[in-house]
């Protein structure tokens, strides 16, 4: 199972054909195991690391911190998941420290995003403050660099 | 005086010409060199080569080994160390053979870290052979353990081991080349080109025979965190084999380090004293910014070192099943990073295979022959080289096989 999630987590385009290869089991099997995963949500998608800047399109994002008021009886959660519900939102976390949730937010423009935080989250009832850091620039996504990958330079043929 | 045309000519004829060839010693002039090296210099003048001739790891040193290299240098830390080494590493080392193994190695005088594994096994070589002496050279196996041993001064007697046995080395074979003669058995286990490992009660069976006959065994243990069916067993955790043997290890296979050079041996104090003795005047120590990339390994990098293995597993299902595919019987090899598939069905040599895929389809393998006579009709395959070109490897080798 893990052995199988780890394959897919580096590569989720690889065919069932080649996993069953490397880890030694039937084809038959592995589908069943990913599907059996998949339905239990342990795998929760398939998704691809794009860089956007490269591809000519543009994209703001900000990383939002957030400082909560619980009220009485909902927590964290509550307001967490109202949050989620903003497609423009591409992350929510709890976080410790200073602020409470850590949001990724992803807009067109700068005004775009700005607004979308004034407008949207800053006037939530729970929430008492927010701090937008603007990013400029990415270099590691989901544990992928995104600058120019460093290659090991060996011999072609060594003993 | 003056400069005449004639006497520069007459002095060029003249018998005191400097021909520096015959000042080479003629024990040196004997050995043969590395087959590898041919291949090597075919592959320079290609463009667009899969190398599955390549024994290093394709990752690059784990970046936290890396940092610590930088780090010593930014402290300053440039001079000798200790000719035994650092003794933080080395105890970090015996620790690790105490955990891992069973084994105790006292860090101030059983343990000897050394320029690489290469090195230690020279030093190794040049500490119990004397003139004459007989080393038993289980084979196919790394190219430089026999030219040491002569270059010791002492006399290697390679002893084949086949695939029916899946390249180990039985006690029996040993037993019979055994001569009044014989001071040593090198072993080399996780194997280096075939992938085999020994289970322990092969081991166990040799451990005997080195009792019977009072030998010295000289394991190169370099591939040992690199299994894929259970853990290693380390030749000197067997009983009464702690005294009656020197292990060689190394970080760069395990933790992806080879141009680090960083190596180490382990054994009972006389032997590591012995060695140690040679590489004071020979090496002084091994580098230190090496060292402390070792110490910063062995204290963090277990997770790394398994990280890797995992990889190297699949790739390995991948690379023997997709050599099988094609009708090249490979048999599985459950350690280093090595496929030994057997071409004898095509009908050409190692050589000839090796040297024709490389000209036709553009991938570098190694001819098995490099490795002993007894490889003839086998080809190393490295993969540690990424999934991708080791799916394009296959393919091309299997266009190769269909051209024949």
């Amino acid at each position: 199972m893990k052995e199988i999630l780890e394959i897919l987590e580096s590569n989720p385009r690889i065919a069932t054909k080649e996993i069953a290869t490397m880890t030694g089991i039937t084809e038959a099997q592995v589908a069943s195991k990913i599907k059996e995963m998949e339905k239990k949500g342990i795998i929760r998608k398939y998704k691809t690391v794009i860089d956007w800047e490269k591809a000519g399109e543009e994209y703001v994002y900000a990383i939002i911190e957030i400082k909560v008021a619980l009220r009485s009886r909902t927590g964290y959660d509550a307001i967490a998941e109202r949050i989620a519900k903003f497609p423009e939102v591409r992350s929510v976390r709890l976080i410790s420290g200073g602020h409470d949730l850590s949001l990724t937010v992803r807009g067109r423009s700068m005004k775009e995003v700005a607004f979308f935080v004034a407008e949207k989250i800053a006037t939530l009832e729970q929430v008492q403050g927010t701090v937008t850091h603007f990013v400029l620039r990415t270099y590691k996504e989901d544990g992928d660099v995104l600058f120019e990958k460093e290659r090991s330079e060996r011999l072609a043929v060594s003993p | 005086m003056s400069y005449s045309r004639k006497s520069a000519q007459s002095a060029l004829l003249s018998p005191r010409e400097a021909r520096p060839e015959k000042f080479v010693a003629e024990h040196v002039r004997q050995i043969p060199p590395s087959g590898i090296r041919k291949f090597f210099d075919l592959v320079l003048e290609m463009e667009g080569v899969i190398s599955l001739g390549v024994g290093e790891p394709d990752f690059v040193t784990p970046w936290h080994i890396r940092e610590a290299c930088i780090y010593s240098l930014e402290k300053g830390t440039t001079s000798y160390t200790s000719n035994y080494g650092l003794l933080e590493l080395r105890e970090l080392i015996s620790k690790c053979y105490r955990k891992e193994q069973g084994v105790d190695y006292d860090p101030k005088s059983e343990v000897l870290v050394t320029t690489g594994v290469s090195e230690a096994a020279d030093l190794a070589f040049r500490a119990v052979i004397d003139p004459g002496d007989e080393v038993i050279v289980p084979e196919p196996c790394y190219v430089s353990y026999k030219p040491s041993v002569s270059l010791a001064g002492g006399t290697p007697i390679p002893v084949p081991t086949y695939q029916k046995n899946e390249f180990r080395v039985t006690a029996e074979q040993i037993e019979k080349n055994i001569t009044k003669k014989t001071k040593a058995i090198v072993l080399s286990y996780p194997n280096n080109p075939t992938g085999a490992v020994m289970r322990k009660k092969d081991l166990e069976d040799i451990a005997d025979v080195v009792i019977e006959n009072d030998l010295v065994v000289i394991s190169d243990e370099v591939y040992g965190k690199l299994t894929y069916d259970g853990a290693h067993t380390c030749f000197s955790s067997l009983t009464g084999m702690r005294e009656r043997s020197i292990i060689l290890n190394g970080f760069s296979k395990s933790h992806a380090m080879t141009g680090l050079r960083l190596g180490y041996a382990v054994g009972s104090e006389p032997l590591i004293a012995a060695m140690t003795k040679i590489h004071q005047y020979a090496m002084l120590c091994a580098p230190v910014t090496a060292q402390m990339g070792g110490i910063e390994a062995l204290k963090n990098g277990d997770s790394e070192v398994q990280k890797m293995t995992r990889e190297y597993d699949r790739r390995r299902r991948l690379v023997v099943s997709g050599l099988n595919k094609m009708g090249l019987d490979c048999f599985e090899p459950m350690g280093a990073f090595y496929a030994f598939p057997s071409i004898k069905s095509t009908g050409l040599t190692s050589g000839e295979f090796a040297e024709r895929l490389l000209k036709e389809h553009k991938v570098a393998v190694v001819p098995g022959d490099v490795f002993g006579e007894c490889g003839e009709g086998y080809l190393r395959c490295s993969y540690a080289t990424s999934r991708e070109q080791l799916v394009e490897a296959l393919s091309r080798i299997e266009a190769f096989l269909d051209s024949l």
